[in-house]
């Protein structure tokens, strides 16, 4: 059972590293990765474990993952308990409840539909254009949906790829978004693109994770200019930063706005509401149940 | 032509607070000069001289005046909005012009955001819908449809078929209002008075319909992840039908007002052009790139509820400019008209909510005596019955339904464009994020690409093509 991608964490840290310029800032991220892949380390056998995961074992499989074995990506946070309640006010017996981060499992062949053709000419087409296969840190097809989780430091020539190859043609760019996934999640910002090709008729979704004290990630504008307004937007309600955007400047709240009012640790500043006589707390402040 | 407020941003503020520090706070002024020998100025073209040159507050009055004031061939930065009656809502226009040629166009745009995408994920998935439908308030049954579609792809449901029945109704219902306001503010934004009244007459017909098939005009919340709040009303078909005769009547007299009017054509056509490649490239959809020849109409292109069995054509044209636009938006008015006449033809018996009870919402409401909706039946059941239907109901409502982790994007066809929702969930009974494409937010980028080079009036006209809903913008 000794698989070659089993994922070990040292290669991890230094490909996470790769892009940023980042001496000492980056450190609180990179040391708070190596215990979640360790806490959410598959078991033997279980779903996610690299006997069910494949791939990866010569040069003719049309897997993503190269020499460097995948990093597990985590798109949750996770539960403790239930009903709300911490400590001793908890008498339901849930309390010691654990239920771990979802982590979207990486998608193995056949993915089905049009997945399958799609993935092959999307692979050779970044061959074509010298962009290493491991640009592709996992695949995901989850609901009928494709989902890239692409590195960084290939996303524009994975966009460029993706619009000008003939057997791909993207030519839409859908949306852009950005998603934070709460403060114990290791690179917990995404950056999420929806790519629509109008001659085939096709959907996919890139996603870029990055961490928090890091949130560097390419701009996408030479190559799809629709994007402009919404990486302000995901500068402005998360604080990523693209870089090369022609003017990244806060696009909905005000030019002197302090913080990013879409992360999770930012307050909503909620005031309670009087209702018949009691008072309701602000919509942040109220039990929670999950 | 007017402006309200001085341009060139950070400029104006600075000279402002030097004033504030020079004189006492009662001296400060807000650069209309209101001495004696001030009131005998020109009251159209008053200025001011700032740090950045001379401001000028125009008005009203004559065009010429203001421009002999400025004098020769200065270049002018004007401010419009963001409160304006030509600027289409709470959009500001920021144009840089020589005489009266664009030379550059910024726009601003973000004075309507409310933060729903920030509320949704402290609310549940249900109560969601109750935000989404207050965006693009033009559309709100797009935001509903588009946003429980997400859900149920979440969930993996499949809702009842009444119930898609009666969303294609009603989104094609809510497409004629909205492009009637669209009509109407554009008329209005370009001096057409009547089309405004007549435009706003004919949504408020639409809207009177939506307040009888649904209970609300705007905002509705009828729209519920499952299926839909409660069933239409009984004679339904009849109301349909008596709508769409009318509007059958009414409809030619645009034809007869506008579409052949030479003032109309002359400030249309051939203005806020913008041709295919540009709209891809900024990522414009709906009427401005089916104008610019590209029939994408997510309706036909990706069906969704149902609409591949409904017969209707996607109107396009090649002229890529406003009255393009103009003609398209009236053609689909025509086209879902079609669409609704077979929806009701296609309305038969059957469920309008999945049949799950953990996902479907206790709505089951009748009007009662004080005029509030009740579900008397339910309550009955619950309190009386069964214990386990009171656990269940009281943790449906407080708690909400848990939606397995994921994520998904939803797509329909608002009338703006592609009105999307990316949507992740991680498990619990709240979204982790509920991201919207806007089409007016995403449309709005290509106000430079139509406008720069053109004349400052056909700016105007330009933004009304563009027929942009604030609401959706900022979000």
């Amino acid at each position: 059972m000794t698989e070659p991608d089993e994922p070990t964490t040292p290669t991890t840290d230094s490909s996470a590293a790769g892009a940023g310029s980042d001496g000492g800032s980056g450190a609180q991220g990179q040391a708070a990765q190596p215990e979640e892949v360790a806490e959410s380390k598959p078991q033997p056998g279980g779903t996610q474990s690299s006997a069910e995961r494949g791939g990866g074992n010569g040069g003719d499989s049309l897997e993503p993952y190269g020499a460097r074995p995948a990093e597990p990506v985590v798109a949750g946070r996770a539960r403790r308990g239930m009903f709300g309640v911490a400590g001793t006010g908890d008498t339901s017996g849930y309390g010691g409840l654990r239920l771990p981060a979802y982590v979207p499992p990486a998608a193995e062949r056949p993915y089905g539909g049009w997945f399958d053709e799609f993935v092959d000419d999307f692979l050779a087409a970044l061959d074509e254009n010298g962009i290493p296969r491991d640009a592709i840190q996992q695949i995901t097809v989850d609901r009928g949906e494709i989902t890239f989780y692409v590195r960084r430091e290939h996303l524009v020539g994975v966009c460029r790829t993706l619009r000008d190859d003939g057997a791909l043609r993207f030519e839409f760019c859908s949306s852009v978004s950005g998603v934070d996934f709460g403060e114990d999640v290791p690179q917990r910002l995404h950056s999420t693109y929806h790519l629509t090709s109008m001659t085939y008729r096709r959907r996919i979704r890139l996603e870029v994770c990055v961490d928090v004290d890091d949130p560097h990630v390419p701009s996408i504008v030479d190559v799809y200019p629709a994007a402009d307004w919404q990486e302000r937007e995901a500068w402005d309600m998360f604080g990523i930063i693209y870089d090369g955007h022609p003017g990244l400047t806060r696009i909905l709240m005000p030019d002197d706005w302090e913080g990013h009012p879409q992360r999770k640790d930012y307050p909503l500043g909620g005031i309670p509401v009087e209702y018949k006589g009691t008072e309701v707390p602000p919509p942040d402040q109220r039990r929670a149940y999950s | 032509m007017s402006n309200n407020e001085s341009a060139n941003g950070s400029g104006g503020a600075r000279a402002h607070d030097a004033t504030l520090h020079d004189k006492g706070l009662a001296d400060v002024t807000t650069g209309v000069d209101t001495s004696p020998e001030g009131s005998e100025s020109d009251p159209y073209a008053q200025y001011r001289d700032t740090t950045e040159g001379r401001v000028f507050t125009v008005t009203g009055g004559d065009w010429d005046e203001a421009m002999a004031d400025v004098g020769g061939d200065e270049r002018i930065v004007m401010n419009l909005g963001p409160q304006h009656p030509s600027t289409h809502g709470v959009l500001r226009l920021v144009v840089e012009m020589e005489g009266e040629t664009v030379t550059n166009l910024r726009s601003v745009v973000g004075y309507l955001h409310t933060g729903i995408e920030k509320n949704t994920e402290v609310r549940n998935w249900t109560q969601g819908v109750t935000f989404v439908t207050r965006m693009d308030y033009l559309a709100p049954l797009s935001n509903e449809a588009a946003y429980c579609m997400g859900v149920e792809k979440l969930l993996g449901l499949e809702i009842p078929r009444r119930a898609q029945v009666i969303r294609v109704l009603l989104l094609e219902l809510n497409r004629i209002s909205s492009h009637m306001v669209a009509l109407a503010t554009g008329g209005m934004e370009l001096g057409a008075l009547t089309a405004m009244t007549s435009g706003f007459r004919e949504r408020e017909e639409v809207l009177h319909l939506l307040e009888y098939l649904t209970g609300q005009r705007m905002n509705h919340s009828y729209i519920r992840p499952g299926g839909l709040a409660q069933d239409v009303p009984e004679d339904t078909p009849e109301k349909v039908a008596e709508f769409v005769k009318l509007m059958k009547k009414r409809l030619p007299d645009y034809d007869r007002m506008l579409t052949g009017q030479p003032i109309w054509q002359n400030r249309l056509k051939g203005v806020g052009y913008l041709p295919v490649d540009a709209c891809l490239a900024l990522g414009a959809s709906g009427p401005i790139l089916r104008a610019a020849g590209l029939g994408w109409d997510l309706r036909k292109t990706e069906p969704y509820l149902g609409y591949e069995e409904y017969d209707f054509e996607v109107p396009v044209s090649n002229d890529a400019d406003a009255y393009a636009r103009y003609v398209l938006r009236v053609e689909e008015i025509h086209q879902s008209l079609r669409i609704i006449e077979q929806a009701v033809q296609k309305l038969e018996p059957g469920p309008v909510m999945v049949s799950d009870q953990k996902i479907a919402w206790p709505a089951q409401l009748s009007v009662a005596s004080d005029g509030i909706g009740n579900s008397l039946d339910h309550v009955r059941n619950i309190m009386g019955q069964s214990m386990e239907a009171l656990i269940h109901h009281f943790k449906l409502v407080t708690e909400g339904f848990s939606v397995p982790p994921g994520q998904v994007y939803t797509a329909v066809e608002s009338p703006r464009g592609e009105l999307g929702y990316h949507m992740v969930s991680d498990g619990g009974t709240r979204p982790m994020r509920v991201h919207v494409r806007d089409p007016s937010f995403v449309n709005l980028q290509s106000m430079p690409a139509m406008s720069e080079g053109g004349m400052v009036a056909d700016v105007i006209a330009a933004v009304a093509s563009l027929d942009p809903v604030m609401g959706g913008c900022d979000r």
